[in-house]
């Protein structure tokens, strides 16, 4: 057993959580501006954007990571262009992933913290513009750190989801060892190749990572509402 | 001076409607403004402090803050609200929450000492009483030094004692800073105290404007008090009629004739005033 595991390769863990970081971080600079304008906004487009933001839950992996490869791949225009400008080839390597991982992921990033900012008394949001303060100060300095647990919600189930995905990696990725074989991949691949043993480990892992995430939001949470109380009062 | 002539459509509780307000505003002066819910009167504080738009002109001094070609943004507008529910920053602490608004130590610390919140300088917000936390949101309002400060019912949600230590400190710091000031109120004592000028508004126009013990106090002609209560009920007691009135905090019964009691209906504000030792009641 414990051979087994020294002889584990960890490289798709490691994958797995930098592909994870890489597109909760870009993912929480596209989002905000984003969850702030579907907060605030009583424009007639609001509900066309929040239903396009929350696709990604509805769809199977397969059907956007499809998608997202007709897009990307050399044969589009999009793909040519990245191609051509810039020398990145955007599918079947890391940054495809990360691409690809941001569409999957964004209705987690969004939709915490669009409630979050929609929770927030309007009262305080136009004192501060009051104040002379402009809405990119607002979302810093009053915004954002009134809405903590949303905004840790946010980031961890975003970071999570992006461990856990599949369907559209192996679309995008394929199952390339160091570039873009992530954990869930290499789970796949092992319970095909009847490796039992290893898929049991990993996929042990696995379980035990996302419980821990999980349980550490609901404890922030939970100690903050004691904490705070009447938050926004 | 200030000068505004405005004009937006609302739809409100009572359906639609228009308000109309044409008013001006010496420098300095300290204005109540009066009326039932859904009058338009939050509505024209808003309009303002420019968190809503309307159409018509905004002038203070030679600023032009609204007119056909400019709004400007409540960024721009030199302007102090203090919000009924306090609407403080609760990440930030007492002294925060004024420094937030213009870095300035020294008068920062000159409004907690006036309204004798030094000592909680440092506190959160969430710890401290609705009182304490209304005079920092004052503090917080007057830290730009404004042109125009806006209190919407700033004094509603406290106690009786609580509103008056506050009452005497908007007036402490109204005569040491000047400002001009427009405040909603619904309290006659509160505004006599604080006001040199009441605006009534009624559906959205201008109904009264006036002198506060022009404009609130009864008593007319020769009668010598008078009081506005609601007619809670009318009982007949043998030949005469009694007519419970409810004053203020206080119930009064008034004998009225037969003839008085058939045009009174229950649930009217009716209008209770004495001459010598007679009594009137009239709706």
């Amino acid at each position: 057993m414990i051979e087994t595991i020294l002889a584990l390769d960890f490289e798709p863990f490691l994958l797995s959580f930098k592909l994870a970081f890489l597109t909760t971080l870009i993912l929480f600079i596209l989002s905000v501006p984003l969850a702030w304008y579907l907060s605030q906004t009583r424009s007639k487009i609001k509900p066309f954007l929040e239903a396009l933001t929350a696709l990604p839950i509805v769809l199977p992996p397969s059907v956007l990571g499809f998608y997202i490869l007709v897009a990307l791949s050399q044969n589009s225009p999009i793909g040519a262009f990245f191609e051509e400008t810039f020398g990145i080839r955007l599918v079947f390597n890391f940054t495809g992933l990360v691409v690809a991982s941001c569409f999957y992921s964004l209705p987690f990033m969004v939709q915490p913290l669009q409630s979050g900012f929609e929770s927030i008394n309007k009262n305080m949001l136009e004192a501060s513009y009051i104040s002379g303060k402009s809405q990119f100060e607002t979302i810093i300095k009053v915004a954002l750190p009134n809405i903590k647990p949303a905004l840790l919600t946010a980031l961890i189930v975003t970071f999570a989801h992006t461990v856990g995905e599949f369907g559209v990696v192996l679309m995008v990725g394929g199952s390339i060892p160091g570039e873009t074989k992530v954990a869930s991949v290499a789970i796949y691949e092992m319970v095909e190749m009847l490796d039992y043993s290893s898929a049991h480990i990993y996929s042990a892992i696995m379980v035990l990572m996302s419980f821990l995430v999980l349980l550490s939001v609901y404890i922030f949470n939970h100690k903050h509402k004691t904490k705070v109380g009447g938050l926004h009062s | 001076m200030i000068k505004l002539d405005i004009h937006k459509k609302l739809s409100g509780a009572n359906g639609e409607m228009e308000l109309n307000v044409q008013l001006n505003i010496k420098e300095g002066e300290f204005l109540a403004l009066s009326g039932k819910s859904g009058s338009g009167k939050t509505t024209l504080l808003r309009i303002l402090a420019g968190l809503e738009e309307a159409e018509g002109s905004i002038k203070i001094g030679e600023e032009i803050w609204l007119d056909k070609t400019t709004f400007l943004s409540p960024q721009k507008r030199r302007i102090g609200f203090v919000f009924q529910d306090y609407a403080l920053f609760p990440n930030m602490t007492v002294l925060d929450n004024l420094l937030y608004v213009v870095k300035d130590k020294i008068l920062a610390r000159k409004l907690l000492d006036i309204t004798e919140l030094s000592a909680l300088e440092n506190r959160l917000p969430n710890t401290l009483s609705g009182g304490q936390k209304q005079r920092v949101s004052l503090c917080r309002a007057m830290m730009r030094q404004p042109k125009l400060l806006l209190l919407d019912e700033p004094l509603s949600a406290l106690d009786p004692s609580m509103r008056t230590k506050l009452q005497h400190e908007i007036l402490t710091l109204h005569k040491e800073f000047g400002t001009t000031t427009i405040m909603v109120s619904h309290d006659p004592s509160e505004i006599y105290r604080l006001s040199s000028r009441v605006v009534v508004l009624d559906q959205g126009e201008i109904i009264n404007d006036g002198l506060c013990k022009d404009v609130l106090l009864k008593t007319s002609g020769s009668s010598k008090f008078s009081f506005e209560g609601e007619l809670l009920e009318i009982v007949k007691v043998d030949v005469i009629y009694i007519a419970i009135v409810s004053i203020g905090q206080q119930l009064v019964e008034i004998v009225v004739s037969s003839q008085e009691a058939e045009n009174l209906k229950v649930g009217d504000m009716v209008n209770v005033s004495t001459k010598a030792f007679t009594p009137n009641i009239s709706s």
